[in-house]
This record gives structure tokens, sequence and C-alpha cells, in this order.
């Protein structure tokens, strides 16, 4: 984007080398260069685990003599390593959700893990919809994965909108505890209203995909990864590639067309865009309409994979996210893909390790995630990729 | 405040006589409509509803009318100390609520010192709460705890000992949260805080295995109670002898009597700590620090002092008030002390007024009537008249046909949700504000309208 030219050199266009025609190309900048990025996120967080796991498995032997910690990282290392890449694009798109509404209004969206929690109970009532009509097993599995994509990002988007319109607009400009406390209030006014939705209607609030009608996604695919097969759940597979198709997506949008320049300019500055013809509160809307649709296709992805939700299930992966978001720099798109990604593996790597010392067991996992958060905020708040902001006085 | 208008001020006897006697005549009207009611009629929850929460908002009224200050405290400490007793023993769930509400009001007013002197929102309030039951739960409890099994349990007499523990315990685990979270602010303090409180929730969940300490989702039953005085066991006995009731269990209505007089108390201590501190240099220092941390600093206010200190001492509240929750209950487990509890009291806080002690109390007596007394008395309402069958008249609708999963009770966080929404949205400075802020949220309306002014007529907020 930034040429190297100086004032004096402007007459004599500089002569464009190949490298710079690749970098200014429509294909490098919108696939090639956000792909790339996923694939050394991916690959970075992944040998970072993988060289701490074993560390860890030579220096604390696990407490029962007869398993060998190291073949059995061996053996669950590829599972290890696609479940926690899967969770951890789940964790980025919500952590957009938070970042996005950060970078624009420098306030943190604590009703957004309910956006997330409305988008994978919107994917259950269109799959039981669906099922009940019986045309589920009828549909081509990738245009029904599509259309409940589409129907789970729609509310949750219009919701997000809503949200923004009623609670957070009226607000704007009050001092930072009063919208906060409105956001809580909104999350626990959604839980609640979701929960009473479904126990009036269907007299029970624990949603159950029917996912396991599905052949496709009953049987997991099973890779031969040289002596060893690996079972490959369908649903991370699926996880994955919409993650990474919508990702895209995003990126063009926020750098590629007009509406992604005004949602920058917003974030930069509110007064000045507006001055120069930006709609400040349409902007605004619609970052909280792409945020909501992210946070609403990860809880249906979500919710596809674990196959059971509830209208609690927000709490945890919405914190996790926040986590992510402030461990890649909240305000910072490409970081909160790195956190939640980071947080992903970590967690799958956690749980793959975990297992192996009953006195801490998986149960503490959440309370690691706290852990990380709170060290991050000591150390570095401004997380991996964030720039120094200082305190406006 | 009467004196700002010289002109027509009425005298200030005859206004504080007219005070006097409008108390007096609402307590004694309010205890009238709560001893002579039918308790077996059809609408006695529905009317519950209305008579008792009228009662239990009379020392709020008696604290703001202008009545002088001896009559004032008297009639206070006599509608605490011999009314609301005698109504308790005459109807034990008035009791129930009437400790519910010291608990929570002391809770609400340690969470007040941390969100409405020193401006730290914490959403991890429960916790300390949470240390202080569990303190005196492990030591009394016959669940099969490794302090069972070592036999290091105390006997109820050391609940005071205990109290007084309870209360350096959580300061301590307060300036444990306080010294990381120091210079986090607003938004993160907050996450880091509710992180924080769900910490202490999993920890005591899962502290089974492999030493069993709390005995995990299980929770610990059988904690020790204080013993009873043999003085007030007669008084019991004699309130009831007068009152002319039938009690099957006078031991358990002394002891309900011994907690609630403990709660008083301690609630009363906690008020005029809370009071104390407020104008001192100390709530002056958490003053500056939530008008403007940096001016503060620069002003030469000790930030990480004041800080702990604020932390410290809303949560030493919290603790005590914990130790007693636990021997009221007598049964503590990880669900009490979820975040929505953390929301409950900070609604409380929001409610009345943040900063303002009057105010939180009337939010901690409102909140505590929503969630324990109306809600369940208008399921009780819709079960009764289920029960008879009852038809709506005009609209012809059968209340057997309402849904058994649309009951009030059911929705808590609905309600509290929406509470603290339109709290923020409508009325940001709470039901009864302190003067300070009052101010300046006045100071801040006539500011913007100023420069609306001055602006050129645009549509508001669209830039």
């Amino acid at each position: 984007m930034s040429t190297t030219a100086t004032v004096q050199d402007r007459p004599v266009a500089p002569k464009a080398n190949t490298l710079e025609l690749v970098q200014q190309s429509w294909i490098y900048r919108f696939l090639l260069f956000p792909i790339g990025q996923m694939l050394i996120f991916i690959a970075g967080a992944t040998i970072l685990l993988t060289v701490i796991a074993y560390a860890i498995a030579i220096a604390f032997p696990a407490p029962n003599p007869n398993i060998d910690l190291v073949t059995q990282i061996n053996r669950q290392l590829p599972g290890m390593i696609i479940s926690g890449v899967s969770i951890g694009f789940v964790y980025s798109m919500i952590a957009l959700g938070y970042t996005l509404v950060y970078g624009v209004l420098q306030f943190i969206n604590f009703a957004h893990s309910e956006l997330f929690m409305v988008g994978s109970a919107t994917g259950f009532v269109v799959m039981k919809a669906l099922e009940d009509n019986g045309v589920l097993k009828e549909w081509n599995p990738i245009l029904m994965i599509l259309f409940m994509l589409v129907c789970a990002m729609t509310v949750s988007g219009i919701l997000a909108m809503l949200m923004e319109r009623i609670a957070y607009r009226p607000l704007r400009g009050a001092p930072r505890l009063v919208p906060l406390i409105t956001a809580i209030g909104i999350s626990f006014f959604l839980i609640d209203f979701v929960r009473a939705g479904f126990a009036i209607t269907r007299n029970e609030f624990n949603l159950t995909y029917p996912v396991r009608s599905l052949e496709m996604f009953a049987t997991p695919v099973r890779v031969a990864i040289g002596e060893t097969t690996v079972n490959v759940r369908t649903t991370s597979i699926m996880i994955i590639i919409s993650a990474v198709i919508m990702l895209v997506i995003l990126n063009y949008i926020v750098n590629g067309t007009k509406l992604g320049r005004g949602i920058r300019a917003v974030a930069q500055d509110q007064t000045m865009s507006g001055l120069l013809g930006v709609n400040v509160n349409l902007m605004i809307s619609l970052t909280f309409l792409i945020g909501g649709a992210f946070g609403g296709a990860a809880g249906m992805l979500f919710g596809m994979n674990v196959g059971t939700i509830t209208p609690y299930v927000g709490f945890l992966p919405g914190l996790k996210a926040f986590t992510a978001a402030v461990l890649g720099g909240i305000g910072n798109i490409t970081g909160a893909l790195l956190g939640g990604l980071t947080i992903g593996i970590v967690e799958a790597f956690l749980n793959g390790v975990l297992v192996y010392y009953p006195a801490l067991g998986q149960r503490y996992t959440d309370i690691l995630t706290f852990s990380v958060l709170i060290l991050i905020l000591i150390f570095r708040p401004t997380g991996i990729l964030g720039k120094r902001v200082d305190e406006k006085v | 405040m009467a004196s700002t208008t010289i002109t027509n001020a009425p005298n200030p006897n005859r206004r504080a006589l007219l005070a006097t006697g409008f108390a007096l005549a609402y307590v004694v009207v309010a205890v009238l409509a709560l001893i002579l009611v039918d308790r077996n009629s059809l609408w006695y929850p529905l009317y519950n509803v209305f008579a008792y929460s009228m009662y239990v908002l009379s020392p709020i009224l008696i604290i703001s009318l202008p009545i002088p200050n001896p009559i004032k405290f008297g009639g206070l400490a006599i509608l605490l100390l011999i009314v609301t007793p005698m109504l308790g023993i005459y109807n034990n769930s008035y009791m129930e609520i009437a400790v519910q509400i010291c608990i929570f009001a002391g809770l609400a007013l340690g969470l007040n010192i941390v969100v409405g002197f020193a401006g730290l929102l914490d959403l991890g309030y429960v916790a300390f709460f949470a240390v202080g039951a569990y303190l005196w739960a492990v030591f009394t409890s016959t669940s099969e705890t490794v302090f069972k099994l070592n036999g290091w349990l105390v006997p109820g007499e050391m609940f005071w000992v205990f109290l007084v523990i309870g209360v350096f315990i959580a300061a301590f685990v307060g300036i444990l949260l306080g010294l990381p979270v120091l210079r986090l602010r607003g938004d993160y303090l907050a996450i880091v805080t509710l992180g924080f409180g769900e910490v202490i929730r999993i920890l005591a969940r899962n502290a089974n295995d492999p030493i069993n300490i709390t005995n995990g989702a299980q929770g610990l039953i059988g904690i020790g109670k204080p013993p009873v005085p043999d003085l007030l066991h007669g008084i019991t006995n004699e309130a009831i002898r007068i009152m002319s009731l039938r009690v099957d269990n006078p031991g358990f209505v002394a002891q309900q009597l011994l907690f609630y007089l403990i709660a008083v108390g301690l609630l009363v201590l906690i008020i005029v700590i809370s009071r104390r501190l407020e104008d001192s240099p100390i709530g002056r220092a958490w003053t500056a620090i939530r008008e403007d941390e940096v001016a503060a600093k620069a002003m030469g206010v000790p930030l990480v002092r004041m800080k702990l200190a604020a932390f410290a001492t809303g949560a030493s509240f919290g603790g005590a008030i914990g130790v007693l929750y636990a021997a009221k209950q007598a049964f503590v487990d990880p669900t009490s002390f979820v975040l929505l509890q953390s929301i409950i009291i900070l609604a409380m806080v929001i409610v009345g007024g943040m900063g303002s002690i009057r105010g939180v109390i009337l939010g901690a007596i409102a909140m505590t009537l929503l969630n324990l007394h109306v809600l369940t008395n208008l399921s009780l309402q819709l079960n009764a008249l289920r029960n008879v069958n009852f038809i709506v008249p005009i609209i012809d609708f059968p209340i057997r046909n309402w849904p058994n999963q649309l009951e009030p009770a059911k929705y808590q966080p609905l309600i509290f949700g929406l509470v603290l929404v339109l709290m923020m949205i409508f009325r940001p400075e709470g039901l009864m504000p302190a003067e300070r802020r009052k101010l300046e949220l006045k100071a801040e309306r006539e500011e913007s309208a100023g420069l609306d002014e001055q602006a050129a007529p645009q549509p508001k907020g669209d830039a």
C-alpha cells in the first residue's frame, strides 16, 4: 500500500518491479495474502505448541506409569491440531465482533457472546425445521449449510444492529460504565428470553442439532498419516472451510470496498470522517451488523460441531474469544484471527495433554483461559499486534 | 433543603410534626394490613405482594422524611428491633425476607464502596461473599470433607470469631484481586473481575479431589449455627404467648430471630462505616479516582493504596456477610455464587444510585423484594388460581391454560437484565442519587444543552 517514493521523486514515477506489481494485484491482496496469513498463523502456533507439548511430556512423566506420554502425543497430534484449528476459527469469528466494535466505538460489547448464542439457536431452529419437513436428507449438504449460515447470520446481524440502535446509541457519550452495564443487562435479557422461548415452545432448552441423522456428519473421515490413521470430523472440515471463505470475504469488505473505507475512517476519527461526508451512524450500524453476522455464523458452526447447545452456551466461548481479541490486540482484525487460532490450538493441546494428569485434569482448563487473559492484560495490555494507545486526558 | 426558599417555607416544627405523623400513619396502616387479613383467602399472595412491600419500604420513608433526628432514629430502632421481629414471629416468611434484605443490603453497600465510591466496576463481587461463606462452611459442615475427617471442626460458638476472621480473609482476597488489576480500568477491569468471580466458583466446585475441601458440586450441608442465648428464647416464647400464636417449633423461631438481629447489627455497622468513609480523606480520594484518575494522581492521591483500600473494604463487608449467610442457610454450594448473583447485587447498586448509601439500601430492598417476594408470590397466586380453576372475566381465559413455563418466578435474569438496561437509558443516576452525582449530571445536561444551541441545527448524533 505504501511506496518508498518521497515527494521529490514524484515526477519520475518509480519503476514498479514484479514484486510490487504482484502486491498490488487483486488476487494477492484479497486471496493470497489473507489465506497465507492464516496458514502462517496456524503453522506458527502449531509448531510452538508441539514443541511445548513434547517438552512437558518429557519433563513431567504422567503419573500413571503404564502410559508413555510421548507416544500418546505422537498418536493424537494430528487430531489435536485439526480440532484446535477448527475451534480456533470459531473463536476468531467471535473475536472479530468484539474487535470491530471496539475499533469503531472503543467499547466492549459484553452482549456479543449472546449474538453467538442466538446464532447457534437460529441454526438449530432452521435445521430442526428442515428435518421436520423431511427435506433435511434430500438437500445438498453444502446448500443446507449455506442456508443455515445465512439464516444465523441474518438473525444475529439484525439483532446486533437493533441492540446498537436501541441500547447503545442513546448512551453514546455517557460515562464508560454506563454502556457496559447496559450490555450486561442485554446479555442476561437475551439469555433468558431465548431460554423462555424454547421452554415454552419445546418444553426444554437443551437444543440438539439433528446432525447425527445425516450420513455425512455421522461418520468421521479417516485420513492416513504415515502409520497412523486419524479420524477427522466432517464438522471440523466444514468449520474450517466456511471460516476461511468468510474471513476472505471480510478482508475484501474491509480493505477493498468503499464501505470498508468508511468503517476504517470512522474508527480513526469519528468527527472528522463525519465532516468529510461519511454517514457515521450508518457505518456504526454496519459494523454491528458485520460483527453480529460473524458471531451468528460462529454460533451455528459451533452448534453443529458440539451437537447440543443451551441458551447458556455463549458465556465461555464469548469469554475465550474476548481473550483472543485482547491477545491479538483489541481493535485489530488480524490480531483477532491470530488470537483466536492461538487460543483454540492451546485449548486443544491442553485438553489432549491434561487428561494424563488426573490431579489437575480438564476441569481447570477454563481457569487457565482466565489466567492467560489476566497475564496478557497485566504484561502486554495492547496484545501481540496492538499499537500502544495513550490514554486521552 | 427547605431553607432555600425562605419566603414561603412552612414552619419547620409543623413540617416535622406532619412528617412524623405521616410516617407513623404509614407504618400503622402497613402493619394493620399485614395482620388483619385472612391468610387462607384466594387472593392472599397478590395482596401480600403489596402489603409487605409497603411495610418493608417504611424504613426508607422514615429516613427520607424531614423528621427530627432523635425521633427518626428512635422510630427506626422501634421498627427494626420490635415491630419487625414481632411480625416475623407472627409470620415466619416475613422474618426470612427481612434477613435476606439485610444480607443483600450489606453486600450491595460493600459493592457500592468499589463501584460507587471508587468507580471500579467489579463484576465478581460475589467471590468475596463466597470466600466468607465457604470459610465458615468448611469448618463446621457435617459433610465428609477433609476437615471433618481430621476432626478440625469448630463448635457454633466460634461464629463470632469467624465473623471477624471472615472480614480479614475476604479483605486479603480483595487485595489479592486488586494487585494484578490495579493498572486496568473500565472494560478490562470489569472482565477480569468477572473472570475472578468465575475462578473462585470453579475452584469451589472442583476442590473435592484429590483433597475434599469444599465437597464439590454437592455442596456442604449441616453448617453450624451460633447458639441462641437463653434470653432470646425467653423473649420469643413471651412474644408467642402475647400474640397467642400456635408455634410448633419455638426454637427455630428463636434461631431465626437471632439471625435477624445479627443481620441488622451487621447492616447498621456497615452503614456507619460507609457513612464515615464517605466523607473521610479516603472517601474523597476515592471520589477523585472515580472522577479522573490522571488528575487524582497528579494531585498526589496514592492510587495504588487507595484502590487496594477500596477492594479490601468492599471485600471485607462481603466476607462478613458471607459467614452469616452460610450459617443462616446451613447449606452452601457453588450455584449460590454464580455470575447472576453478582449482577443482581450490581443491579441493586445501580437502581438505587451509585455512591448513595440511602439509594443503595433502597435498591437492595427493591431488588430483594422483587426477587424473593414479588415474583414468588405472583407464582403462588397463579397456582392458587389454577387450583380453583379460576377463569379470567371479560376475556374468558381459564388460568389453567396458562403455560407452566410462564411462571413469574422463572424469569429472574430476564427481569434483572431489563431493569439494568432501562435504568441506564432512562435514569442512569438511580432512584435516589447521591447529591454530588445529581449535581454532576445536572451540570452535564446544561453543558450539552448549551453546546446544542451553539451548534448548527443538525440532526442530533448524525455528524
